[in-house]
């Protein structure tokens, strides 16, 4: 039986819940518990140094605790070994550094890469630059109208062979949760390298790296109670130990000598500089926090809450609700009112303190596809209670009330 | 910001009269064979106002506006062409922000700003070919 999530005791560990916020943008980023910034603070205030570097006791335990956030997301994600594990500001960078480090080698005049109109823009303008630069053509998979990938479309498309295929575990905009693992295999038996953008697929519904079997899968800390600065890119070992480092400096070299230099092994050849030591410490205790919650139990969580969103907001009238039916979707709801503007609609939330996004979620060609220019987002998250659903339809109504 | 409003009348920022004119907005489509034309664009937001003008010895004969977006942009770019119509070119060119925001009456928070000045810069860089852009510039 799978564990039920407590909530009530976990919003106690969450401080800001006592400015009186109803939170409902957590897929852009999420609170972060006590435990987490205690973390931080006791590096701060108990061991502040550098990491690798120094030959003192606190560097020491600097350094113990820094690495040991690796093996914590080892675990987390099933890879097979912390090389595989390097550390990132965010998924961005960690799809920054596969377009430059692994597409400036592998991708060539006249190649395919293929993405979904669901991705999220850094999932898309890293490939834009690449594919300009190299002469590569980018095909964009189409969503039928639940807002879910055309999987035939995609079938179609590797047929012709695509070096990489990169897409989102769940998207940001609609919640839709993708079939990742047929996607993941079907690429793979086309020959192509496949990156997952974990960003909104590991803070909810966990992976695990080796039974999806992509090349690489990035992902962000600071959406899955971690501090902001500290994420991660998984690699498969063997793709990494043949890519060339990202950013070059201090700590991601073995020796530096004039007529050349021999670059750190793994992971450290992708970490130059000196890191984002504190938050990556918190990240390991934002694992750890999620661990003893069990991924299991946070899922069923947010499919009891995002159920209870779907109906609440269905019966709202004048209210349009976008993607796929809450059982095949995330934690997050995209929904417009007529004619109110979803900025409009959030200026009124906000007066009663209920934070909620209005834009385009940077999913600019999924707005265009839906025929919008901007949607209302709700997202939840483990701390998410059925009141705070309660306070959002509270705050539409208010605004249909003054916009009628 | 304001407190939760008893009517919809005295809400504090989404005042009677910025609703009035964002669902009823004043010289709202398109002129033919305007002199000038321009559409400026939020894409943050997604909003978009355009602007035509028929400009008669150096005086603005006649205005229309259009684009979408949320009340304050709208309602912004309404009062705007009230303003405009009938008004020298070269006075129009003194409109600055202090003026559109005068106008709104509201206390506009960082993060709307731009949706309350989008009609002046599409009358900015439209009307007078100046750099576009931007609220930061004061
Ligand atoms: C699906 C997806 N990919 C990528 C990102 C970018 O993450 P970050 O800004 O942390 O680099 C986000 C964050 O909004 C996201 O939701």
């Amino acid at each position: 039986m799978i564990k039920t999530l407590d909530v009530e005791t976990i919003r106690k560990d969450f401080p800001i819940f006592k400015t009186g916020i109803a939170y409902l943008d957590s897929a852009n980023t999420s609170q972060r518990p006590r435990q987490v910034t205690a973390a931080m603070v006791e590096y701060f205030e108990k061991f502040n140094s550098n990491v690798h570097r120094a030959a003192y006791r606190i560097a020491e335990e600097a350094t113990v605790r820094y690495e040991a956030t690796r093996e914590k997301v080892r675990d987390l994600i099933n890879a097979a070994s912390t090389k595989e594990i390097i550390y990132t500001r965010g998924t961005t960078e960690a799809i920054n550094l596969v377009a430059y480090s692994w597409g400036r080698k592998h991708i060539k005049h006249g190649d395919l890469i293929v993405l979904t109109l669901l991705e999220h823009h850094s999932n898309i303008v890293p490939w834009q630059i690449l594919a300009a630069e190299k002469g590569a053509t980018i095909e964009y998979v189409d969503i039928d109208e639940r807002g879910e990938l055309r999987l035939d479309q995609f079938q179609k498309l590797l047929e012709h062979s695509p070096k990489l295929v990169a897409f989102g575990q769940v998207s940001n905009a609609l919640g839709t949760i993708n079939p990742a693992q047929e996607m993941v295999a079907a690429a793979k038996a086309a020959g192509a390298t496949v990156l997952v953008d974990g960003a909104q697929g590991a803070p909810h519904q966990g992976v695990d790296v080796r039974a999806l079997g992509c090349d690489f899968y990035a992902f962000s800390g600071h959406k899955m109670l971690g501090p902001t600065g500290a994420g991660i890119l998984y690699g498969r070992r063997e793709l990494l130990e043949a890519m060339d480092p990202f950013m070059s400096g201090g700590d991601m070299i073995k020796a530096v000598r004039i007529e050349g230099t021999t670059y750190h092994e793994l992971p450290w050849k992708f970490e130059a500089g000196t890191q984002a030591i504190a938050e990556v410490i918190g990240l390991g205790a934002a694992v750890d926090y999620l661990s003893a919650l069990g991924m299991d139990a946070v899922r069923a969580h947010e499919r009891e809450i995002t159920e209870y969103a779907y109906e609440a907001l269905s019966d709202v009238e004048g209210l349009t609700l976008y993607g796929p039916p809450p059982s095949r979707r995330a934690g997050v709801i995209s929904f417009s009112i007529e004619g109110i503007h979803p900025h409009d609609l959030a200026t009124i939330a906000d007066r009663d303190q209920v934070c909620l996004r209005a834009g385009h979620h940077c999913a600019m060609p999924l707005m265009t596809r839906l025929g919008v220019a901007a949607t209302a987002r709700a997202s939840f998250y483990v701390y998410t209670q059925k009141d705070e659903v309660d306070r959002l339809v509270g705050s539409i109504k208010e605004a249909q009330r003054i916009f009628k | 910001m304001s407190t939760r409003a008893g009517t919809a009348a005295d809400d504090q920022f989404y005042r009677e009269y910025i609703l009035d004119h964002y669902k009823n907005p004043r010289n709202f489509g398109r002129l033919e064979n305007p002199d000038i034309s321009h559409e400026e664009d939020n894409p943050l937001c997604g909003d978009v106002i355009g602007m035509d003008f028929r400009v008669k010895d150096g005086v603005i004969e006649d205005i229309r506006f259009h684009g979408r977006g949320c009340a304050i942009s709208q309602a912004s770019a309404s009062l705007l062409t009230e303003r405009l119509k009938g008004l020298p070119l070269e006075d129009a060119k003194k409109i600055g922000k202090a003026d559109v925001l005068g106008e709104l009456g509201i206390d506009i928070s960082p993060a709307r700003i731009k949706c309350a000045l989008l009609s002046l810069k599409v009358l900015k860089v439209g009307a007078y070919g100046l750099a576009g852009n931007d609220e930061d510039e004061e």
